[in-house]
C-alpha cells in the first residue's frame, strides 16, 4: 500500500472512480413496480404451464406458455409495455393463484386492468362471483349488471379478459347452454378446465341440447340454473326441469337466492 | 435549461411517459450512492429501486406546479439516502453493535485477484477497493457528505440540500472526510481479518463483491 499523501485533487478524482452502474434490474424493477413495465414467470394450471404477467399494480396477463419471444413481442404490441422475464412468480402471488385455481374465491388478488373499459371490468368482477364447478349464460352476467340487453356485449368482454383462469370467464356458457368460446384454446381447453373443476360437462350440454335450461326441487319449490350447488344437491327422484324460467314460475317456482337465475327470452 | 429541468417539465406534464428516463439517467448514481454508503450490493441494489419507486409515488401525489421545479439530482439523493440510513439502523438491529466496523475489517485485506490482468489494472483496482473500504470507515454524515460531494459530484449547495444542512457543515463535513480518509489510505494495512471478524459468512459474500 502506498504511503505517499495524496492531495484533495487525486482523492477527488479516485472517489469519482468509484461510480458503479446499476445492475439492471434496479431501473427494470423500478418500472414494474410502478405499473410501468412488467414481468412473467410461469405457473401451472389445468390446461398446463401458463405465462402470468404483473407489475406493482397487479396480474396484468395470462396465457399458455409458448415461445418466450412471441410471448413478449405480443405482450408489449396489446398492453404497451415492456416486458421480461422471472425466474418464479412471487411467492405470495403464486400462492394466491394456485388457491385461486382450487376454487377459493376470497383470496384476494389484485388485477391490473388499466386501459380496460367499465363495462369489462364490471362483466370480468361479476365472472368472479360464479363458484368453481358451476357455470352461468352469458345473459346471467348481463342482467347482473345491470345491462340485460347486453349479452353479446358480454361475451367480447369474456373474450378479451386478459387474465383468464385468475378471472373464470371459463365459467360463463352460451345461452343455450352450450359451452361456447374461450381464448385459451377453445372449447375444448374449456371443457377441460370445467372438468378439472368436477362438472360434468357432457351431460350438462346433453341436457341443454334437450331443452333444459333450468332444474328445480319439488320439495322446496326453487329453480335454479342446472350447475347451481343447491340444484345438484337435489335427488333425482325430486329434480324437475324447465326449459324456461316462465315455465318454472306458472308451476309455482320462485328462483334460488344463490345462483338468481334470469329469464333469457332475450339471449 | 439543463437536462434535469426539462425532465422535470416532462414528468409534470406525463409522469408515467418521462419516468422512463428519470429511471434511465438517474439509476447509476442512486446505486452508487446507495452502495457507497452500505457497502453492499444487494443492499444498495433495494435501496436504489425502492428510491425510484418512492420518488414516482412522492410525484403522483405532488401538484405539477411542484413536480416541474424539482431539483432532480439533490431531491433523488435525499431519498436514497434517507432509505440508506434507515436500512443502516435496521442491520444494525440485527447485528450487535461493534467498536470495529466489521464489513471493513473483513474487506480490507482480500488479496487482489489481479492474476494475468495489466498492473496498471490491478493497482486501480486496488485504489478503488482501499477507497470503498475507507469510506466505511467515516461515520455515516460525513461519509454521507463525501459521497454526494465526491463521488457524485453533487455542488455544496447541492450537497446541503440533498443532507438538509447548512453549506457551511457540508463543506466542513467533506474537508474532514479528506483527511480522514487520506489518513485511512496512509495508514499501514490492518492485520488479518479472519482473526478479528465476527460476522456471519453470509453478510461478507455480498461485501467483497461490493468492494471490489
Amino acid at each position: 500500500m502506498t504511503t505517499a499523501l495524496l492531495t484533495d485533487d487525486q482523492l477527488a478524482a479516485d472517489l469519482r472512480e468509484l461510480r458503479t452502474a446499476a445492475p439492471a434490474s434496479v431501473g427494470f424493477g423500478a418500472l414494474v413496480e410502478t405499473g410501468l413495465a412488467d414481468r412473467y414467470a410461469t405457473a401451472q394450471s389445468p390446461l398446463g404451464p401458463v405465462f402470468v404477467a404483473w407489475n406493482g399494480r397487479g396480474v396484468s396477463w395470462v396465457a399458455p406458455r409458448e415461445d418466450a419471444a412471441a410471448f413478449e413481442a405480443r405482450f408489449t404490441e396489446r398492453v404497451g409495455r415492456s416486458i421480461a422475464p422471472a425466474d418464479a412468480l412471487p411467492g405470495r402471488l403464486a400462492g394466491a393463484i394456485a388457491r385461486r385455481l382450487a376454487g377459493d374465491r376470497r383470496v384476494r388478488i389484485d388485477l391490473d386492468l388499466r386501459g380496460h373499459t367499465p363495462f369489462e371490468v364490471a362483466v370480468w368482477t361479476k365472472a368472479l362471483e360464479i363458484p368453481r364447478g358451476e357455470v352461468r349464460p352469458y345473459g346471467w352476467i348481463a342482467a347482473e349488471i345491470g345491462r340485460p340487453k347486453a349479452v353479446r356485449a358480454v361475451g367480447t368482454a369474456l373474450a378479451h379478459n386478459p387474465v383468464p383462469l385468475v378471472v373464470p370467464c371459463h365459467r360463463v356458457v352460451r345461452s343455450d347452454g352450450m359451452i361456447g368460446q374461450y381464448s385459451m384454446g377453445g372449447p375444448d381447453a374449456k371443457r377441460q378446465v370445467l372438468a378439472a373443476e368436477g362438472l360434468d360437462t357432457r351431460a350438462l350440454e346433453a341436457e341443454a341440447a334437450a331443452g333444459i335450461r333450468f332444474t328445480g326441487s319439488d320439495t322446496t319449490h326453487i329453480v335454479c340454473n342446472p350447475t347451481c350447488r343447491d340444484a345438484r344437491r337435489v335427488t333425482p327422484g325430486h329434480r324437475v326441469t324447465f326449459p324456461s324460467l316462465a315455465a318454472a314460475r306458472s308451476a309455482g317456482y320462485r328462483p334460488c337466492l344463490h345462483c338468481r337465475p334470469v329469464s333469457l327470452a332475450a339471449a | 435549461m439543463d437536462t434535469d429541468a426539462v425532465l422535470a417539465n416532462g414528468l409534470a406534464r406525463d409522469l408515467e411517459a418521462a419516468f422512463p428516463i428519470l429511471v434511465a439517467n438517474h439509476q447509476d448514481r442512486l446505486y452508487t450512492i446507495a452502495l457507497r454508503l452500505l457497502g453492499d450490493r444487494r443492499d444498495a441494489e433495494e435501496v436504489a429501486q425502492d428510491a425510484l419507486v418512492r420518488a414516482f409515488r412522492a410525484m403522483r401525489g405532488y401538484p405539477k406546479e411542484r413536480v416541474a421545479a424539482l431539483r432532480l439530482r439533490p431531491w433523488l439523493a435525499s431519498i436514497t439516502v434517507n432509505l440508506a440510513r434507515n436500512r443502516r439502523r435496521r442491520l444494525d438491529d440485527r447485528q450487535p453493535p461493534s467498536s470495529l466496523e466489521p464489513m471493513v475489517a473483513a474487506g480490507f485485506d482480500i488479496p487482489a485477484g489481479g492474476r494475468g490482468a495489466p498492473q496498471a489494472t490491478a493497482d486501480r483496482r486496488e485504489t478503488k477497493r482501499e477507497l470503498a473500504s475507507a469510506l466505511l470507515l467515516l461515520t455515516p454524515a460525513v461519509r454521507a457528505a463525501i459521497v454526494l460531494r465526491h463521488v457524485d459530484g453533487l455542488s455544496v449547495a447541492e450537497a446541503a440540500e440533498a443532507l438538509g444542512k447548512p453549506e457551511g457543515t457540508i463543506k466542513a463535513q467533506v474537508h474532514r472526510g479528506l483527511r480522514e480518509l487520506r489518513a485511512a489510505l496512509s495508514a499501514e494495512p490492518e492485520p488479518s481479518p479472519t482473526t478479528r471478524t465476527t460476522m456471519p459468512v453470509a453478510r461478507l459474500v455480498p461485501t467483497m463483491e461490493a468492494i471490489r
